[in-house]
């Protein structure tokens, strides 16, 4: 088929290969779309999921693009879609379009120290950046994790948090809102952990993913760490319905989210984020 | 020089304009055009001279539309309804596609596009409306190959406005009244007594091709300056018009001005003005799936920036007041569509003024706060 006969809004039918549970509601589902998928993606970038008969949801790659046959979603469950996809079986149908979006400008940092800041399953979308660091280590250089959740039981990935945090060349720092017995690691919000962390401000690249007020704060703080708002980028999160930019749901001010973002740098947010309702 | 004088306009009489809609319905295409129904003018299917709104004209201010006589004859002596021709080229409802289940856990297959192709001539088209369909070019166009199916054999009939609305402002959008291209063929309506006159004009190979099908003459020079003289009196008998020095930037500097809450006092948060825009493009998709769930469907409608579910995110809207809802209608109409698309979103054809049903003025509101806390 050449270009102009592609309906960008006609899914293409996967399978689910396989599903594992990451969290309280949260499920990590690993899709198999057939031989004639689109493989690659980049870290950042996201597929619309549909549900087959109940409707569709833009969820963000959770996987290792170095992987490029293996598509993966984390997908917490909260309203009617995301809660269909998240309780696909093994073998079950669902409907997928993408890649949509521009990722994390991890090729522009290359040479630079980079700081990954999550706030509760901002996490998965920053997962393919660690890999992709990871995959890459030799030309980055350092690399900090400062991830924030609400509570010890809801932290995702842990075992491979864990694995992380017991590598020499990544440091991770996780923090929680509140912790009921065994926990003794950080409390607190995520941007504390921003203004303990020494980050050598003119030589880092920050990327931030969470709700937007959390986000807000982290790039004031890593702002206040005099790290240039050139060099912080947001994943933005509004309801994309069509990711090629024609449906209107997810403008932010001039931007088309789908479109211009998810990850957008900071310089053209900073004004417009501390507009209410915008 | 030769494409002058393919091009010298030529006049066209009422038997002149029913032998072009027959030309076109003999193409193939469906004519659609101006009719009279429940009291609008709308764009329908008419199938001749005889179904357009012939001696009527429109009477608009805020919040009001009524038909009045005209004491001639014309066919287009009025302005615009509630209907765009958006209504055909991006539809309010639109199956995107089908899937049928052969059985209960058996994978779906997508059935074949409903074949529904139809080609379209649009009949009455005004200056406002061409740009407006160029605008909804640049959002659809590329994005959406049902759009691109429907418009690439649409045949348009342009005409020049010689009437100006009450609620019109083309002029101060760049936008009319005369045509100047996107369009097939051009009339300029010349008719006083009962027998329709037009100059005509063709602006592609298409339309010059039709045109030499239908019984025309030359047009005189005394016709073709009579014709060049109602459309300047249009534009200088406009109702009203935008502010147009640095507007984007001004009102983008002004979104926290207290005149926002005050227009949502007023704002009914309906989506009339959203629904009568030509330009407004916005959709939301629904699944839907017949009882045994073996039938799928994936359906797009319009949708509006007044309503809560477009900004449904996580339980909740981002958009919640009436206030942030029309900043976003009026700011992405003339301050952020530029950014997205590279135009602006508005064609001053003032539908949204005359269809408020609360008389909100979209020049007044962007003049105020463009001019800031002591405007």
């Amino acid at each position: 088929m050449d270009a102009s006969t592609i309906d960008p809004m006609r899914p293409r039918l996967a399978r689910v290969r396989s599903r594992r549970r990451d969290g309280p509601q949260v499920w990590t589902l690993e899709i198999d779309a057939g031989p004639e998928a689109r493989s690659g993606f980049s870290a950042g970038q996201f597929n619309m999921l549909s549900a087959l008969g109940v409707g569709e949801v833009p969820i963000s790659f959770s996987g290792d693009p170095t992987e490029p046959r293996r598509i993966v979603h984390t997908i917490r469950a909260v309203g009617a879609v995301s809660t269909a996809l998240a309780h696909l079986g093994v073998g079950a149908t669902l409907g997928i379009r993408g890649p949509f979006g521009v990722g994390w400008p991890l090729a522009e940092a290359v040479g630079q120290d980079v700081v990954l800041v999550a706030g509760g399953l901002g996490l998965a979308p920053l997962r393919p950046a660690v890999y992709h660091l990871l995959a890459q280590r030799s030309r980055y250089g350092q690399i900090t994790l400062l991830y924030g959740t609400r509570s010890p039981a809801e932290i995702l990935f842990r075992r491979e948090l864990n694995a992380w945090r017991r590598r020499a060349d990544l440091s991770v720092e996780v923090t929680v809102d509140h912790a009921l017995g065994a926990w003794d690691g950080h409390i607190g919000v995520v941007t504390a952990l921003i203004e303990r962390a020494h980050l050598a401000a003119r030589h880092t690249t920050a990327l931030v993913c969470g709700p937007e007020i959390m986000m807000r704060f982290a790039a004031e703080a890593l702002a206040a760490a005099l790290i240039p708002s050139e060099s912080i980028y947001l994943s933005m999160e509004r309801n994309m319905q069509c990711g090629v930019g024609l449906c209107g749901h997810c403008q932010f001010g001039g931007l088309l989210l789908c479109r211009d973002g998810p990850v957008i740098r900071y310089d053209r947010l900073r004004e417009t984020l501390r507009v209410r309702e915008l | 020089m030769m494409s002058a004088q393919m091009d010298a306009a030529q006049v066209l009489t009422g038997a002149g304009l029913d032998a072009l809609l027959q030309v076109l319905k003999s193409r193939g295409l469906r004519t659609l055009g101006p009719k009279i129904r429940a009291g609008v003018i709308v764009y329908e299917e008419i199938a001749s001279v005889a179904d357009l709104p012939r001696g009527w004209t429109d009477e608009h201010s805020p919040g009001h539309y009524r038909l009045r006589r005209r004491d001639d004859a014309a066919l287009f002596g009025y302005t615009v309804g509630p209907h765009s021709w958006k209504q055909f080229l991006h539809p309010a409802r639109q199956c995107l596609w089908q899937a049928r289940r052969d059985g209960a856990g058996e994978q779906p297959h997508f059935e074949p596009e409903p074949s529904d192709a139809q080609h379209f001539a649009l009949i009455g088209v005004r200056a406002c409306e061409l740009r407006a369909i160029a605008i909804q070019d640049r959002v659809l166009l590329e994005a959406d190959p049902q759009y691109r199916a429907r418009r690439r054999d649409t045949f348009i009939v342009a005409v020049n406005c010689t009437v100006a609305g009450a609620t019109c402002f083309c002029a101060s959008m760049n936008a009319g009244p005369a045509v100047s291209d996107g369009f097939d063929l051009a009339l300029t309506e010349l008719t006083t007594s009962s027998e329709p006159l037009f100059v005509l004009r063709a602006g592609t190979d298409i339309g010059r091709a039709v045109l030499s099908e239908l019984p025309r003459r030359p047009a005189s020079d005394t016709e073709i300056a009579r014709a060049a003289a109602r459309v300047e009196d249009t534009a200088a008998s406009m109702g009203r018009q935008m502010p147009s020095e640095d507007l984007p930037q001004r009102l983008l500097r002004n979104l926290e001005h207290p005149r926002w809450s005050e227009v949502a006092e007023r704002c009914l948060a309906c989506g009339n003005c959203t629904m009568v825009c030509p330009t407004c493009f916005c959709t939301s998709v629904e699944d839907s799936s017949d009882l045994t769930g073996t039938q799928l469907t994936r359906t797009r409608r319009w949708d509006s920036c007044f309503s809560a579910d477009l900004t449904y995110l996580h339980g909740g809207s981002v958009r919640q007041s009436t206030r942030s809802r029309y900043r976003q209608w009026l700011t992405h109409k003339l301050a952020t569509w530029p950014q997205q698309f590279g135009t602006s979103g508005c064609v001053g054809c003032g539908r949204c003024i005359t269809w408020c049903p609360v008389g909100i003025d979209i020049t007044v509101e962007a003049s105020r706060i463009a001019a800031g806390e002591s405007g």
